[in-house]
C-alpha cells in the first residue's frame, strides 16, 4: 500500500470544502444516531456543533475523524471520501487533524512533553533534538511552557486541556476537532481555552470544529453554528442567524427552555414545596 | 430441543472469543514482522519496558514460589517413594515434573496475575479515558503501539522465566534431597540433570510459548473490549484473569495430549 501515501495532497493544496457531509447515516448497536446530515465547513472557518445530551453530536464528531463508520452517506474530508477508503488512506488523512478530546486523553504513563512528541515520533523523521524544539514551540503556543517534564496526572484540568490541544497541534494539522472544550473547568479557565480557541484561528487560519452545549463560549468562536437534535440538523446558518432565528426547536435551545415534560414536572415540585393553598389544592386535585 | 440450541449457542460463543485472541494476535504478529518491512520498526524500547515489568520484576515471587513448589514435590514423592526404598528417585520425580508440566504452568499462573491482569487494566483504563481513540486520531494503530510490544515482550520472557522457574524448583527439591535422603548438593543437581532429556525440557518451553501467547491475547483483549467506566475495567480485569487461566490449563492438556501420542513412537 505505499502508493497510497504518495497520493496524500500536500498540506495546502486543497482549497475546496475542508469538510463536508451528505446524508450521513450513523447507527450504533443497531439503533441509528444520526438520520442523514449534510451540511459543508469551508478552510478557515469555525463551526460549532450545538445539541443536547443524546442529541448524536458526539457521535457527528466521532464520524468525523473517522472513529465511527458511517451506515450510509459521505463524508468528505479534504475532497475524500472518509468512508470509502482504505485504512492506510484514511490514517494519512488523519495526519492532517488534530483532535482534543474532552477529558484530554493524555497518555498517562508519558511526559507532557513525550505525549506532544508522540505524532511527531511516529509519523516524520525528525531528528530527537528538532522534536524536543517542536514540542517547545506547541506548549509556549498553549501557554504551557516549562511543563515538558510533567506527567499529566500532576497537571490541572485546565493544564491538561491545554497539553492535549498542544498535542493535538503537533502535527501542524488543517482541521482541529475540540470536543466539549470547557466541560468540567471554571469559568475562568473555560474562557481561556476559548481566547486560545481563537488565537489558533487568527494566527493560523485553521479549520476548527467544536461540539460544546455551552452557549456562551459558542456564539464568542463560532463563524456558523449547527444546531443537532435527535439526530437530525434543526438549523445551520452563522451565529447571527441562529440568534434570529424563529424555529420553536432553535428558540428553546438557545434560550434554555425546558422540555415540557421536564417543565411539568418542575411545576409540579414546585407544588409540592411551596406551603401556598394552591399546594393543598393540587394534592386534592390529585386525589381525585 | 431447547437444551441443544443453548449448547449450540456457547459452542457458537466460544469460537468467536477464540477467534477474535487468534485475529488480535494476528495483527500484533503482523505489526512485528511485516510492518518493519513495509518502514515501520517495532516499538523496541516498549518491548524492553514490557519485558522488564512482565518478566525481570516477576523473578523475585517466582524464585520463592517455584523454589516451594520444589520442595513440595519433593516432600510428596518421597512419601510414595520411600515406601519401595525409592527415595533416591525424588531428583528424578521433581526435575521432570518441573520441567515437563508446573514450571511452566507455575509460571504462567504467575505471570497472569502479575501482568495478564495488568494489560487488561492498562487498555481497560486507556479504553475509557479515550486514549485508544486519541491513538486512532493521531493515526497510530493501538494494537501496533500497545499489543504489539507486550507479545514480542511476553514471547521471550516466558520461556525465559520458565528455564528459571525449573532451576528454582529443582533447587527447592535440593533441599529436601540433601536434609533428608542423602544426597549431597551437586550429587542431586546431577543426578536431575541426568534424570532430564533435552525433549522435556523442550516440550516445557514450547508450552511456556503458547501460554505467553494466551495470556497476552486474553489480557489485551479484555482490556480493548472494555466499554463504560471504572467499574467496567475491574470486570475485564477479573475476566481476563480467570480466561486466561482457564485457556492456560486448556492450552496446557491440549499439548500435553500432543507430546504424549508424539512421543510413542
Amino acid at each position: 500500500m505505499p502508493d497510497s501515501f504518495a497520493t496524500a495532497d500536500p498540506p495546502g493544496e486543497f482549497d475546496g470544502p475542508m469538510i463536508s457531509l451528505r446524508n450521513l447515516r450513523v447507527s450504533y448497536t443497531g439503533r441509528e444516531i444520526l438520520h442523514g446530515i449534510t451540511f459543508d465547513v469551508q478552510r478557515g472557518e469555525t463551526l460549532v456543533i450545538l445539541g443536547g445530551s443524546g442529541s448524536g453530536k458526539s457521535t457527528l464528531l466521532r464520524t468525523l475523524v473517522g472513529l465511527e463508520r458511517p451506515t450510509s452517506g459521505e463524508v468528505w474530508i479534504r475532497g475524500k471520501n472518509f468512508a470509502a477508503i482504505s485504512e492506510a488512506q484514511r490514517d494519512e488523512i488523519r495526519k492532517h487533524l488534530g483532535m482534543s478530546f474532552q477529558g484530554g486523553a493524555l497518555f498517562g504513563s508519558m511526559t507532557v512533553g513525550q505525549n506532544v512528541a508522540l505524532p511527531l515520533v511516529e509519523h516524520t523523521k525528525l531528528e530527537p533534538s528538532t522534536v524536543e524544539i517542536m514540542v517547545r514551540l506547541k506548549l509556549d503556543q498553549v501557554g504551557l511552557s516549562g511543563f515538558e517534564d510533567f506527567l499529566p496526572s500532576q497537571l490541572s484540568g485546565g493544564m491538561k486541556k491545554r497539553a492535549a490541544v498542544a498535542r493535538a497541534l503537533a502535527m501542524d494539522p488543517e482541521i482541529l476537532f475540540f470536543d466539549e472544550p470547557s466541560a468540567g473547568l471554571d469559568p475562568i479557565i473555560a474562557a481561556g481555552i476559548d481566547q486560545l480557541i481563537l488565537e489558533l484561528k487568527k494566527a493560523f487560519r485553521m479549520t476548527i470544529i467544536v461540539v460544546t452545549h455551552e452557549l456562551a463560549s459558542a456564539f464568542l468562536i463560532a463563524d456558523r453554528m449547527v444546531l443537532i437534535n435527535k439526530g437530525d440538523v434543526i438549523a445551520f446558518g452563522t451565529t447571527e442567524e441562529m440568534k434570529n432565528s424563529k424555529h420553536p426547536k432553535v428558540r428553546q435551545f438557545l434560550d434554555r427552555v425546558p422540555e415540557p415534560a421536564v417543565a411539568q414536572e418542575l411545576d409540579y415540585l414546585q407544588m409540592l414545596t411551596e406551603p401556598s393553598t394552591k399546594t393543598g389544592e393540587g394534592r386534592q386535585g390529585k386525589s381525585r | 430441543m431447547e437444551f441443544f440450541s443453548k449448547v449450540g449457542a456457547s459452542v457458537e460463543e466460544s469460537l468467536g472469543y477464540v477467534g477474535e485472541l487468534t485475529t488480535l494476535a494476528g495483527q500484533a504478529a503482523y505489526f512485528t514482522f511485516v510492518a518493519p518491512l513495509r518502514g515501520k520498526p517495532v516499538r523496541f524500547q516498549r518491548a524492553v519496558s514490557q519485558a522488564m515489568e512482565a518478566g525481570v520484576r516477576a523473578l523475585p515471587i517466582l524464585s520463592l514460589i517455584t523454589f516451594f513448589i520444589g520442595l513440595i514435590l519433593a516432600l510428596q514423592a518421597a512419601y510414595e517413594l520411600r515406601r519401595f526404598g525409592a527415595v533416591s528417585f525424588v531428583a528424578n520425580a521433581v526435575a521432570l515434573s518441573m520441567t515437563r508440566e508446573l514450571g511452566p504452568l507455575i509460571t504462567a499462573v504467575i505471570v497472569i496475575g502479575r501482568s495478564g491482569s495488568a494489560f487488561a487494566a492498562e487498555l481497560g483504563t486507556m479504553k475509557v479515558s479515550e486514549e485508544i481513540d486519541a491513538l486512532e486520531t493521531m493515526a497510530i494503530n493501538p494494537v501496533g503501539f500497545l499489543v504489539a510490544p507486550k507479545f514480542v515482550a511476553m514471547l521471550i520472557m516466558l520461556p525465559c522465566l520458565t528455564i528459571w522457574a525449573n532451576f528454582m524448583g529443582i533447587l527447592g527439591g535440593s533441599l529436601f534431597g540433601v536434609a533428608q535422603a542423602d544426597f549431597t548438593f551437586w550429587r542431586y543437581i546431577l543426578a536431575s540433570l541426568d534424570a532430564l532429556f533435552l525433549r522435556d525440557v523442550i516440550t516445557g518451553l514450547v508450552k511456556s510459548v503458547m501460554f505467553g501467547a494466551t495470556i497476552t491475547a486474553v489480557g489485551c483483549l479484555e482490556g480493548l473490549k472494555t466499554t463504560g467506566g471504572a467499574e467496567q475495567v475491574g470486570r475485564s480485569t477479573t475476566r481476563a484473569v480467570v480466561m486466561s487461566i482457564f485457556l492456560v490449563i486448556l492450552v496446557d492438556l491440549v499439548f500435553t495430549m500432543l507430546f504424549y501420542f508424539l512421543g510413542e513412537h
